[in-house]
């Protein structure tokens, strides 16, 4: 060993060469996500830019969605998709916040080990499901018996699937953020002799609360960008007048594009249709990545906390 | 016997107990050629520096102690010597430090060849979740060792003082063994690369005094065959085990109130606890303080 | 030193005993406690009507012709319909996402977990990947337009599987990733210092070490991508999927016909439910049916996966 040299130390180059190739290729494989995003961009852009360029900006504020006949009032899609997220979340959120707070707080974790994963099939069911069963269930036999005189394709059929649909990911979010915090808490409200109720309530909640946050904007995220429920269980494929009734069919941003895209060919109609997909895609995009972006923000905190 | 000065030679330290200057002494007459050689060596974590300053010699075939109370930069000295610190981005170190004469830290060095011939055996004992022949065996097959491990495995395992305990049980988990078999195996693990020097991080402060007591045999054991270099709290063990002791405190840095590790004084293990040179040192061995 | 008598019956103890045990029943409290029950229960029973009427609703069909529902093709007659081409599509693009999407984003987890730094290109993709997990599933359809469909049609064949395959593939992406680099993350800092401490590379440690202590977690994510993935029925609209007739019929193996039109499982769901006529309302709950078995199994095979070894752990 006394005689060592650097060379003895320096491992063979083949072995470095490889070591070296093989975190390009990781690496390659990390880089493909920008390149992704910069393909999407460019997508949306490209013909988006076509449509703005192009369109005569009264039909974008007109009476109704019509993108085969050229009217493209866009409020009506905005509208669409505003109505339904909210119905949507007006059962999703009580629901999943509830499921959350019994999932942390109350199941003992036989119970939990059964009933959790219950709610992570259901988060597996595919949208098309959901939208069949609010259009062939919830529709009549929900909707219908109420108010007789509905139609069977309404939004609100539609936003109450989309709320089936976003239950399981609040309640996991916010189950998350409310393990997160730490016993300590819990034990010093207990100690001071508050209930389960109050401790729950105004111990647990309030130290989550980001993550509460966080799960709300992202259910809010997915609402918005939820597109087979609407399309199946609201009708109004062709285009739509402006709705703000939910008991009527209509249409949003997401059903809007795929309706533009599907019929028997792909997408026929007036010179600027194609790109009106494009165009509401773009504000789609916008709209959730900033959604995702404010949403991010929270969880983070969570994170920093604890 | 004329005291050869070596660049080491420091002054010795009177009564003044703000004296910084580190004892390290060198005794020419009874030591032998010197394995690691630092030389001003200060480690950094960004901006923050954990240790600085420090100069010693290791030498061969020695149990090398590094004590003193935590925080003060032990461990991170001890990872430099088998560039481990690498593994945290933000660590650098400054200085030099080498390793039979070559720069431990030369740009052409290749971290992974020191460490197989640098080994380390970790506070928590660690071994992979495989067999007990395939823990032995992984350091050599991935050196390149080819054919049949099972003469290293039983060699490594002998002398790690475990072969007695497991030889019946090569293939099961190695998940399955008390803490201090663990241990044991982590160390035949070590053991198996062949390497010249053991570098020991608090390898006895997560197991019970017996499997402590076990370690400490083994490493006086073992010590004629390989430098070792240990890190301890455990004075009591430094006494017991060590051929030579260097002591660590760590200075507060008031305008950033953190603490960087310094080390006070280096001289045989005899020495360092019946006779130091540093009141920092006495303090700390006869328990005042630490 | 004087004893005290126990005060058995004296006042004292009774007032200790009614304060300990008073207060009476906790109303407020068992209500709240039944109202999270029940919104936990609504879930679960909500689950539970929807399979029970999917079931119900198709299985005229299913118990009548199951063979010939497999292996039929689109037709506008109800009778003689069945879902084979769309058995076809969903599992070529099945095909596509573990090919490409597997590989990829577990490697893509690897990096950012094993290799990466921490530094601003590390920090923007790993926002980047996130934003990509929030983004629309049509909005990925957009991109399998503009480029696999439109641009890159010479190659793909246009609307074609394998462009859908690989749109789906890459909207899978960044869900394996995020999975993928969690489980990665999981894997005890001791065992890496361990290998590297015995003179292992980097690659050698996450091969031998990292890769199948993260195994279980990421099998389990990159199995419920794949099973949303094949639910996905928006971009394979934007794509090209067919739903009306499919003319041709290729064998399920036919690897030349994979740059012809096509369609898939949700396609022809989405297509069948909006009919009026009623036999095909059975065809589609029969056909939802057929895939709802895949998707649940794979997503509580998963489930029970990941449980199983984190139980272990």
């Amino acid at each position: 060993m006394a005689n060592l040299t650097l060379q003895d130390l320096r491992g063979s180059p083949a072995r470095l060469r490889k070591e070296a190739l093989i975190r390009a290729m990781f690496f390659a494989a990390a880089a493909l996500s920008i390149v992704v995003s910069t393909l999407i961009v460019y997508s949306l852009v490209r013909e988006a830019w076509t449509f703005v360029s192009q369109v005569e900006w009264k039909t974008v504020w007109s009476d109704g969605w019509f993108p085969r006949r050229g009217d493209y009032d866009i409020k009506t899609l905005m509208v669409g998709s505003f109505l339904v997220t909210f119905i949507a979340l007006l059962v999703a959120w009580p629901v999943g916040f509830g499921a959350a707070i019994y999932l942390s707080e109350y199941a003992s974790p036989r119970v939990r080990r059964v009933l959790k994963p219950t709610i992570e099939v259901l988060a597996g069911v595919p949208s098309v499901v959901i939208g069949f069963f609010a259009l062939t269930f919830i529709a009549p036999e929900l909707i219908q018996r109420v108010f007789d005189t509905t139609p069977q394709q309404t939004m609100l059929a539609a936003g109450l699937g989309v709320g089936i649909l976003t239950i399981p990911l609040i309640a996991s979010i916010s189950e998350d953020a409310m393990r997160s915090v730490p016993n300590a808490l819990r034990e010093a409200s207990y100690a001071m002799g508050a209930r389960k109720v109050t401790t729950s309530l105004r111990v647990v909640v309030p130290a989550a609360v980001s993550g509460l946050v966080a799960a709300l904007i992202i259910a809010v995220s997915r609402g918005i960008g939820e597109t087979m429920v609407v399309f199946i269980a609201a009708g109004k494929s062709g285009g739509s007048l402006f709705e703000t009734n939910p008991l009527e069919p209509g249409l949003t941003m997401t059903a809007g594009m795929a309706s533009i895209a599907s019929g028997t060919d792909s997408v026929v109609g007036e010179a600027l249709t194609f790109q009106s997909l494009f165009f509401v895609g773009i504000l789609l995009f916008v709209f959730t990545l900033g959604l995702n972006l404010v949403a991010d923000r929270f969880v983070r905190r969570v994170r920093q906390r604890y | 016997m004329p005291e050869t000065k070596t660049t080491q030679d420091v002054t010795e330290t009177v009564d003044e107990s703000v004296d910084l200057t580190p004892t390290v002494r060198d005794r020419p007459q009874d030591t032998g050629p010197a394995v690691f050689d630092v030389t001003d060596l200060s480690v950094y974590y960004g901006a923050f520096r954990a240790v600085r300053n420090v100069d010693m010699k290791v030498r061969e075939h020695e149990v090398t102690a590094f004590i003193g109370p935590s925080g003060c930069g032990k461990t991170t000295m001890l990872r430099c010597f088998n560039r481990m610190n690498d593994l945290i981005d933000i660590a650098r170190v400054e200085g030099l430090i080498t390793y039979h004469g070559v720069d431990l830290y030369d740009q052409a060095v290749n971290p992974v060849e020191v460490r197989r011939r640098i080994g380390m055996v970790f506070q928590k004992p660690n071994p992979f979740p495989k067999s007990i022949f395939d823990n032995v065996a992984y350091g050599p097959r991935i050196a390149g060792a080819k054919g049949d491990m099972s003469e290293i495995v039983e060699r490594s395992l002998q002398r790690a003082a475990l072969w007695d305990e497991v030889k019946d049980r090569l293939r099961a988990s190695a998940m399955g063994l008390s803490g201090g078999q663990q241990q044991r195996l982590c160390i035949a693990r070590a053991i198996a690369c062949d390497p010249e020097v053991i570098l020991m991080d608090e390898p006895c402060s997560a197991l019970d005094p017996i499997a402590t007591g076990r370690i400490e045999d083994l490493m006086n054991e073992i010590k004629s065959d390989y430098t070792i270099v240990i890190v301890t709290h455990n004075m009591q063990q430094a006494a017991r085990i060590s051929d030579r002791c260097a002591f660590f405190t760590a200075e507060v840095n008031e305008t950033s109130d953190t603490r960087t590790g310094v080390l006070v004084e280096y001289d045989r293990t005899e020495t360092i606890f019946s006779n130091p040179a540093d009141a920092r040192t006495e303090n700390y061995v006869t328990g005042r303080f630490g | 030193m004087a004893i005290t008598a126990p005060l058995s019956t004296g006042t004292a103890a009774e007032v200790v005993r009614r304060r300990l045990e008073g207060g009476g029943p906790d109303v407020s409290g068992w209500m709240f406690r039944l109202s999270l029950l029940g919104a936990l229960s609504f879930s679960i029973l909500v689950l539970g009507i929807l399979l029970v009427d999917v079931f119900t609703g198709g299985w005229s069909v299913l118990s009548s012709r199951l063979g010939d529902f497999l292996s039929g093709t689109l037709r506008s007659q109800a009778a003689d319909a069945g879902i084979f081409q769309g058995l076809r599509g969903s599992f070529w693009i099945g095909v596509f996402v573990v090919v490409l999407a597997f590989p990829l984003g577990v490697g893509a987890a690897v990096y950012l977990e094993e290799y990466a730094s921490d530094n601003r290109l590390t920090r923007f993709i790993n926002i980047n990947i996130r934003n990509l997990a929030g983004v629309p599933s049509i909005v990925y359809g957009i991109l399998g337009l503009a480029i696999f469909v439109k641009s890159l049609g010479d190659f793909t064949g246009g609307r074609s599987v394998i462009a859908g395959g690989v749109t789906l593939a890459i909207l899978s992406l960044p869900i394996i990733i995020i999975t993928s680099a969690e489980a990665i993350r999981a894997v005890p800092n001791g065992l890496r210092e361990a290998g590297f401490g015995v003179g292992s590379t980097r690659w050698e440690v996450i091969r031998h070490h990292v890769l199948p202590y993260a195994a279980p977690g990421i099998l389990t994510g990159s199995v419920l991508s794949l099973a949303r993935a094949l639910g996905e029925a928006a971009p394979l609209i934007l794509v090209g999927a067919v739903t009306g007739r499919l003319g041709s019929s290729e064998g399920l193996f036919d690897v030349g016909a994979l740059d012809e039109r096509f369609t898939a499982m949700p396609n022809i769901i989405t297509f069948w439910a909006g009919l009026p006529d009623p036999d095909f309302r059975a065809l589609t709950a029969a056909a939802i049916a057929v895939m709802l078995v895949f998707v649940v199994l794979a997503n509580s095979g998963a489930i029970l996966l990941r449980n199983h070894f984190d139980k272990k752990r």
